[in-house]
């Protein structure tokens, strides 16, 4: 049950755990019982929003910074990668394979607070080696959800 | 000017559901649960490999039986799900659909004056099929209160010393209705004891939900008397790509082919390519649809019963069969008036034989916001002629 649980929530995190109950076939203490555990566990991080920031009034701007870091003593790539994600606008800092070390996604209101970031706050770090600044033009798809998705029922109203 | 159409086709009865659809047809705003296909769209890979197919120009005629890679697969995909091995050079052909296969399995086994056992309700084209190709259809039919399985002595009384084949329509489109291995292994023995031949139409057998699908070809003795249809359109929701196929000893699949090869040629060349991709590469995909599908299920069958609607459990394809017998209508009276009144689409079960009278089909194959706002419809329906 576990795995049909997460895909649905995945997709749907508004989901009652009645309705989850009916979907999955299993009483509604089950589905509570393992919610409870999926989050103790931290396989359950939050219920996040998608949202299309396109579409309201307020500006963003994202930005995926490639940056390559030396790695320190002991500690690997963790002390530098903390150092960079407790900033609150970056949003996500993923360890990359092959050609740079970390990947940053960066939120903020404008390119220019963007650029003060790089300048000021990332590249001004002593394990920071190099930077290369990559900003979002348009999001097609996001969190495997199409945006601007039109969808229509083009199938005949009934077959047999 | 004389008449000059055939008289056994004009005596063929027009589908029950055409009737329906001109009116549902008409109306803008109603909600259909009348659909007997897929929802999905054909997964991205399927898709892909058929435009490449197109740019590369592929764009010829394929062997009559179909593509080799193709044959081959589909005794992979039988092997693998069923453990039936078919010879792909000469027991396997790719047709236009489950329907030509039905068509054409009938016509090539057919003497004038055969019976067709056809238990019912079920798929529209099986009876004129069998009058088209000659035979007599002799109906069996099926009963709620076994779930619409087909029960042995409901066979042995249909068997004549004329009887040729029996239809099993498994998992069901109307019922959802399956059949598990004990109902299949009764209903073989009196196949091999009778000495008659099965067609067993397994459209929707990736759509189980109860256990997997068994064929009966897959039992002792089965696979020299069973013509196995299947094909891509319910499991891999590829129904526009019209694409199917028949698996028969070669005796059988070399008199259909002869027919295929003069009415058809061979099925559509672009789908032909792209099923190679789904029978590779497509079983996560399946599993992604029967998850899906299993959950709408299980919500239609939760909200029938909080309505307090009389629905056995189906384990197959994506339809529930409600019975309406509560409501003092017919099964064309409710439809019509659930749509008039609220607005949705759902199937009289007499569109699939007489004997679905006092049912309705209902299809799943819709997102579950569509089926909520269905659902809250027929409740207050339900509701409202309960009172009278």
């Amino acid at each position: 049950m576990r795995e049909e649980l997460l895909a649905i929530l995945e997709k749907n995190s508004r989901i009652d755990f009645k309705e989850l109950a009916v979907l999955l076939g299993v009483e509604e203490i089950a589905v509570l019982e393992e919610l409870e555990k999926l989050e103790k566990e931290g396989i359950i991080c939050g219920y996040h929003t998608l949202i299309n920031w396109e579409k309201t009034s307020i500006e963003k701007v994202t930005a995926l910074i490639e940056v390559k870091v030396t790695p320190q003593r002991g500690q690997g790539f963790d002390r530098i990668a903390e150092r960079i994600y407790n900033y609150p606008e970056v949003k996500a800092v993923y360890l990359i394979s092959g050609g740079y070390d970390l990947l940053v996604t960066l939120e903020e209101k404008t390119l220019k607070e963007i650029a003060n970031f790089v300048s000021d706050k990332l590249s001004t770090l002593d394990s920071v080696l190099s930077t290369a600044t990559h900003f979002i033009l348009k999001k097609y798809k996001d969190h495997g959800t199409i945006i601007n998705k039109k969808s229509s029922d083009e199938r005949e109203v009934i077959t047999p | 000017m004389r008449n000059f159409l055939s008289d056994k086709v004009t005596a063929l009865k027009p589908s029950g559901i055409r009737k329906f659809f001109d009116i549902v047809n008409e109306m803008k705003d109603a909600i259909s649960l009348g659909v007997g296909e897929p929802d999905f769209d054909t997964p991205w890979h399927i898709r892909d490999e058929g435009i490449y197919a197109l740019e590369r120009g592929r764009t010829f005629y394929t062997s009559n039986a179909g593509l080799k890679d193709l044959r081959e697969e589909i005794a992979n995909y039988l092997k693998r799900t069923q453990g039936i091995h078919y010879n792909p050079d000469n027991e396997i052909l790719v047709t236009v659909g489950g329907s030509e296969a039905i068509d054409i399995g009938l016509r090539a086994i057919i003497n004038p004056g055969d019976e067709v056992i056809i238990p019912q309700p079920s798929y529209v084209s099986y009876e004129p099929c069998a009058i088209l190709a000659g035979a007599k259809p002799v109906i069996i039919e099926l009963k709620a209160e076994n779930e619409f399985r087909l029960k042995p002595d409901e066979l042995l009384n249909a068997i004549t010393d004329k009887t040729k084949i029996l239809i099993l329509p498994y998992p069901n489109n109307p019922t959802g209705a399956i059949m598990e291995k004990e109902d299949l292994e009764a209903v073989a023995r009196i196949i091999k004891e009778k000495d008659i031949l099965v067609m067993s139409d397994e459209i929707y057998a990736a759509l189980t939900y109860k256990g997997k699908h068994v064929s009966i070809a897959s039992l002792d003795g089965m696979k020299e008397r069973t013509i196995l249809i299947n094909g891509f359109s319910k499991a891999y929701a590829m129904t526009g790509w019209r694409l199917g196929f028949a698996c028969a000893p070669k005796e059988i699949t070399a008199q259909m082919t002869k027919i295929h090869q003069y009415a058809i040629m061979c099925a559509p060349t672009t789908s032909q390519y792209a099923a190679v991709s789904a029978l590779r590469n497509g079983d996560n995909d399946v599993e992604m649809m029967r998850q899906s599908y299993n959950q709408r299920r299980r919500f239609l069958l939760n909200a029938f019963k909080e309505m307090g609607l009389e629905c056995f459990e189906p384990y197959g394809a994506f339809y529930v069969f409600p019975c309406i017998k509560e409501f003092n209508m017919t099964s064309e009276e409710f439809a019509t008036k659930l749509l008039m009144e609220e607005k949705v689409a759902v199937v009289p079960g007499t569109a699939f034989g007489e004997c679905g009278e006092g049912f309705v089909r209902i299809s799943y194959a819709y997102s579950l916001e569509n089926l909520k706002e269905a659902l809250s419809r027929i409740e207050n329906f339900i509701k409202k002629h309960r009172k009278e």
